[in-house]
């Protein structure tokens, strides 16, 4: 499957109100969902067909503007509420281009009515925060980016 | 009626109660671990949180991270399924506490049940035949130990009071064996269940497994939903489950089946819940009872027409039962083959991608599974990856229509149980009907010994 076809595939998706597409071509088969911040495709090829496509590759579009920034993401160790001060009205933990250390503490994570302080994992800047104050995470989704 | 609904569970049973809610206009929130993002039900599901990495007990069995994610998701009621967390009455209490409603009984009768000395000693004051043995704890004497077994005479089989389910559990043939056989049982209760307490129970022979299902409901209105028949076992785990059971006398069934619901209301149960007997000798013995759905709840709904997720839901939102006990009759007959990924012989998990699936059809099947094309079974959990129910208006007609269904039915790049299955659909023994709980095993060592 080449490319130009693959593009024009995830412009249909994009453009449409489509949320999941697969084709299947011989032995190739593609799938692409989107997501609700953009669309990722995946390409499958099995290793026996010899054609131009590489064996596998999986190409992720984000909408322009919404790029995941590059470094290192804090994750979320828990189930909860994410917090970005100690208490409603105080100022924030950390801001973004705050530099940080390894064990500061970057947000509250509220699970069950206790309030878990995450710390940091690494020393750095503050690129980004990606989660709002107050809205809900689960174990692993991303926090922060600390470059 | 509940809004949304926390299925704290995975695999075929987060399917199966994810069916039962859409089918009520209840919104499902599917929690899962990391391993099992690409789940069906967790894709189908309203909303769905990770609540932890593949390992169960840092997932699964995470009492604070599945009411956290209740708590985010605005949930308001928890069905915990089976396994895992479904009979730890901590678990219910917490989620109690916390503000939701645990779709199963209250938390003492669970802790209750869940202790089978105490479970036993209740099921006698209700009148529910038990199995004879030590009536209550073995006592730390070897010697008052010996005098008890000899009371109830060789074999026995040594029980963890906090086991049950097939395990924490050993037979002892001979007075000789008898004092490590209790030591090794409490070591293991020790360490599986933090209760080393061990009881001892005549260890029958040849009997069937015979299992009553029970539907209660929070204002004193209870029903049984006739038997079960899971003799078909190995390493008491069941894999082929019957409903009705074979060649048993109706009016001692229905008179165990009144004594459950009797017991039911003087421990003020809910929910649904299933009495688990041997019968051997024309006669019932209980030995334990459980507080949750089961895994072969099909069978029962294909014989009674009754869906009992439903049910359990309904009673768990305050419901009354509209169903009186004379409406419940067993038609026809009903088969379940556990499909789990696993060497069919030598029983070795198998794990890994479903390069082909096909699911069979048709009249009378029903596939309830979580596995599609191209789904990894992940190595973390049970080997159980669907259950293939075959109804008919005989046995007979049952046992032909699992036949094709198997037959029909592909799963490639992981190994089944289903060749042992069709061994057994082909049994002479097995179309007879009645086998005990050692029979499995003892045809498993058959072909061992012949291949």
């Amino acid at each position: 499957m080449d490319l130009r076809k693959l593009k024009k595939l995830i412009d249909l998706v994009e453009e449409s109100s489509i949320t999941e597409l697969e084709i299947t071509e011989g032995e190739e088969r593609v799938r692409i969902s989107k997501s609700g911040v953009g669309t990722q495709s995946h390409v499958a090829v099995p290793p026996s067909v010899a054609s131009a496509a590489p064996a596998s590759a999986t190409i992720a579009t984000t909408e322009a503007g919404e790029r995941s920034p590059e470094g290192h993401v804090v994750k979320s160790p828990m189930v909860g509420t994410f917090y970005r001060a100690s208490t409603p009205g105080s100022d924030p933990f950390v801001e973004v281009g705050q530099t940080v250390k390894v064990g500061d503490t970057l947000c509250i994570i509220e699970a069950m009515k206790l309030l878990n302080e995450i710390e940091s994992d690494k020393d750095g800047t503050i690129k980004a925060i990606l989660i709002e104050n107050g809205q809900p995470v689960e174990y692993g989704e991303s926090l922060f980016v600390i470059e | 009626m509940f809004e949304k609904i926390l299925i704290a569970n995975r695999g075929e049973i987060a399917l199966r109660i994810q069916r039962a809610c859409r089918e009520m206009g209840i919104k499902t929130v599917a929690v899962h671990s990391e391993a099992d993002t690409e789940a069906k039900y967790v894709k189908l599901s309203d909303e769905s949180v990770c609540i932890g990495p593949a390992p169960s007990d840092q997932s699964y069995l995470n009492i604070p991270a599945i009411i956290s994610a209740a708590e985010v998701t605005d949930s308001e009621a928890i069905h915990p399924g089976y396994g895992f967390l479904a009979e730890n009455a901590d678990f219910a209490e917490r989620v109690e506490k916390s503000g939701f409603v645990f779709i199963g009984p209250r938390p003492e009768t669970i802790r209750l049940m869940g202790d089978k000395i105490n479970a036993k000693n209740a099921m006698k004051k209700a009148g529910v035949p038990c199995v004879p043995g030590s009536d209550g704890a073995l006592p730390e004497s070897p010697e008052e130990v010996k005098g008890i077994i000899r009371a109830i005479g060789y074999p026995v089989i040594i029980k963890a009071s906090s086991g049950g389910g097939g395990r924490g559990m050993r037979v002892v043939h001979t007075e000789a064996a008898l004092s490590n056989a209790v030591i090794m049982t409490r070591n293991e209760a020790q360490v599986a269940f933090g209760n080393p307490m061990v009881y001892a129970e005549k260890f029958m022979e040849n009997p069937r497994h015979i299992e009553f299902q029970v539907l209660v409901d929070e204002h004193r209105n209870a029903i049984y939903l006739g038997e079960r028949d899971c003799s078909i076992q190995r390493r008491n785990q069941k894999i082929l489950e019957e409903a009705p059971a074979t060649g048993l006398p109706t009016r001692l069934c229905d008179k165990i089946g009144s004594r459950c619901v009797d017991a039911c209301r003087r421990i003020g149960y809910r929910g649904v819940g299933t009495f688990e007997f041997l019968f051997e000798k024309k006669e019932f013995y209980f030995i334990e009872m459980n507080t949750r759905l089961q895994v072969e709840h099909p069978i029962t709904e294909a014989v009674t027409g009754i869906d009992l997720v439903q049910q359990q839901i309904r009673v768990a939102a305050g419901e009354k039962l509209h169903i009186r006990q004379r409406d419940i009759v067993q038609k026809g007959h009903a088969i379940e083959c556990r499909i789990n990924a696993e060497d069919p012989y030598n029983l070795i998990p198998s794990a890994g991608r479903i390069t082909q699936y096909h699911a069979p059809g048709g009249p009378g099947i029903r596939v309830d599974s979580h596995v599609y094309h191209n789904y990894v079974v992940p190595p973390h959990y049970d080997s159980l990856i669907g259950k293939v129910i075959a109804y008919g208006d005989s046995r007979d007609q049952a046992i032909a229509r699992m036949r094709i269904a198997l037959s029909e039915m592909v799963v490639e790049g992981i190994m089944t149980n289903i060749p042992l299955h069709l061994d057994l659909l082909y049994d002479a023994a097995f179309l007879r009907g009645g086998t005990s709980i050692h029979y499995l095993e003892q045809m498993l060592a058959q072909h061992n010994k012949q291949g």
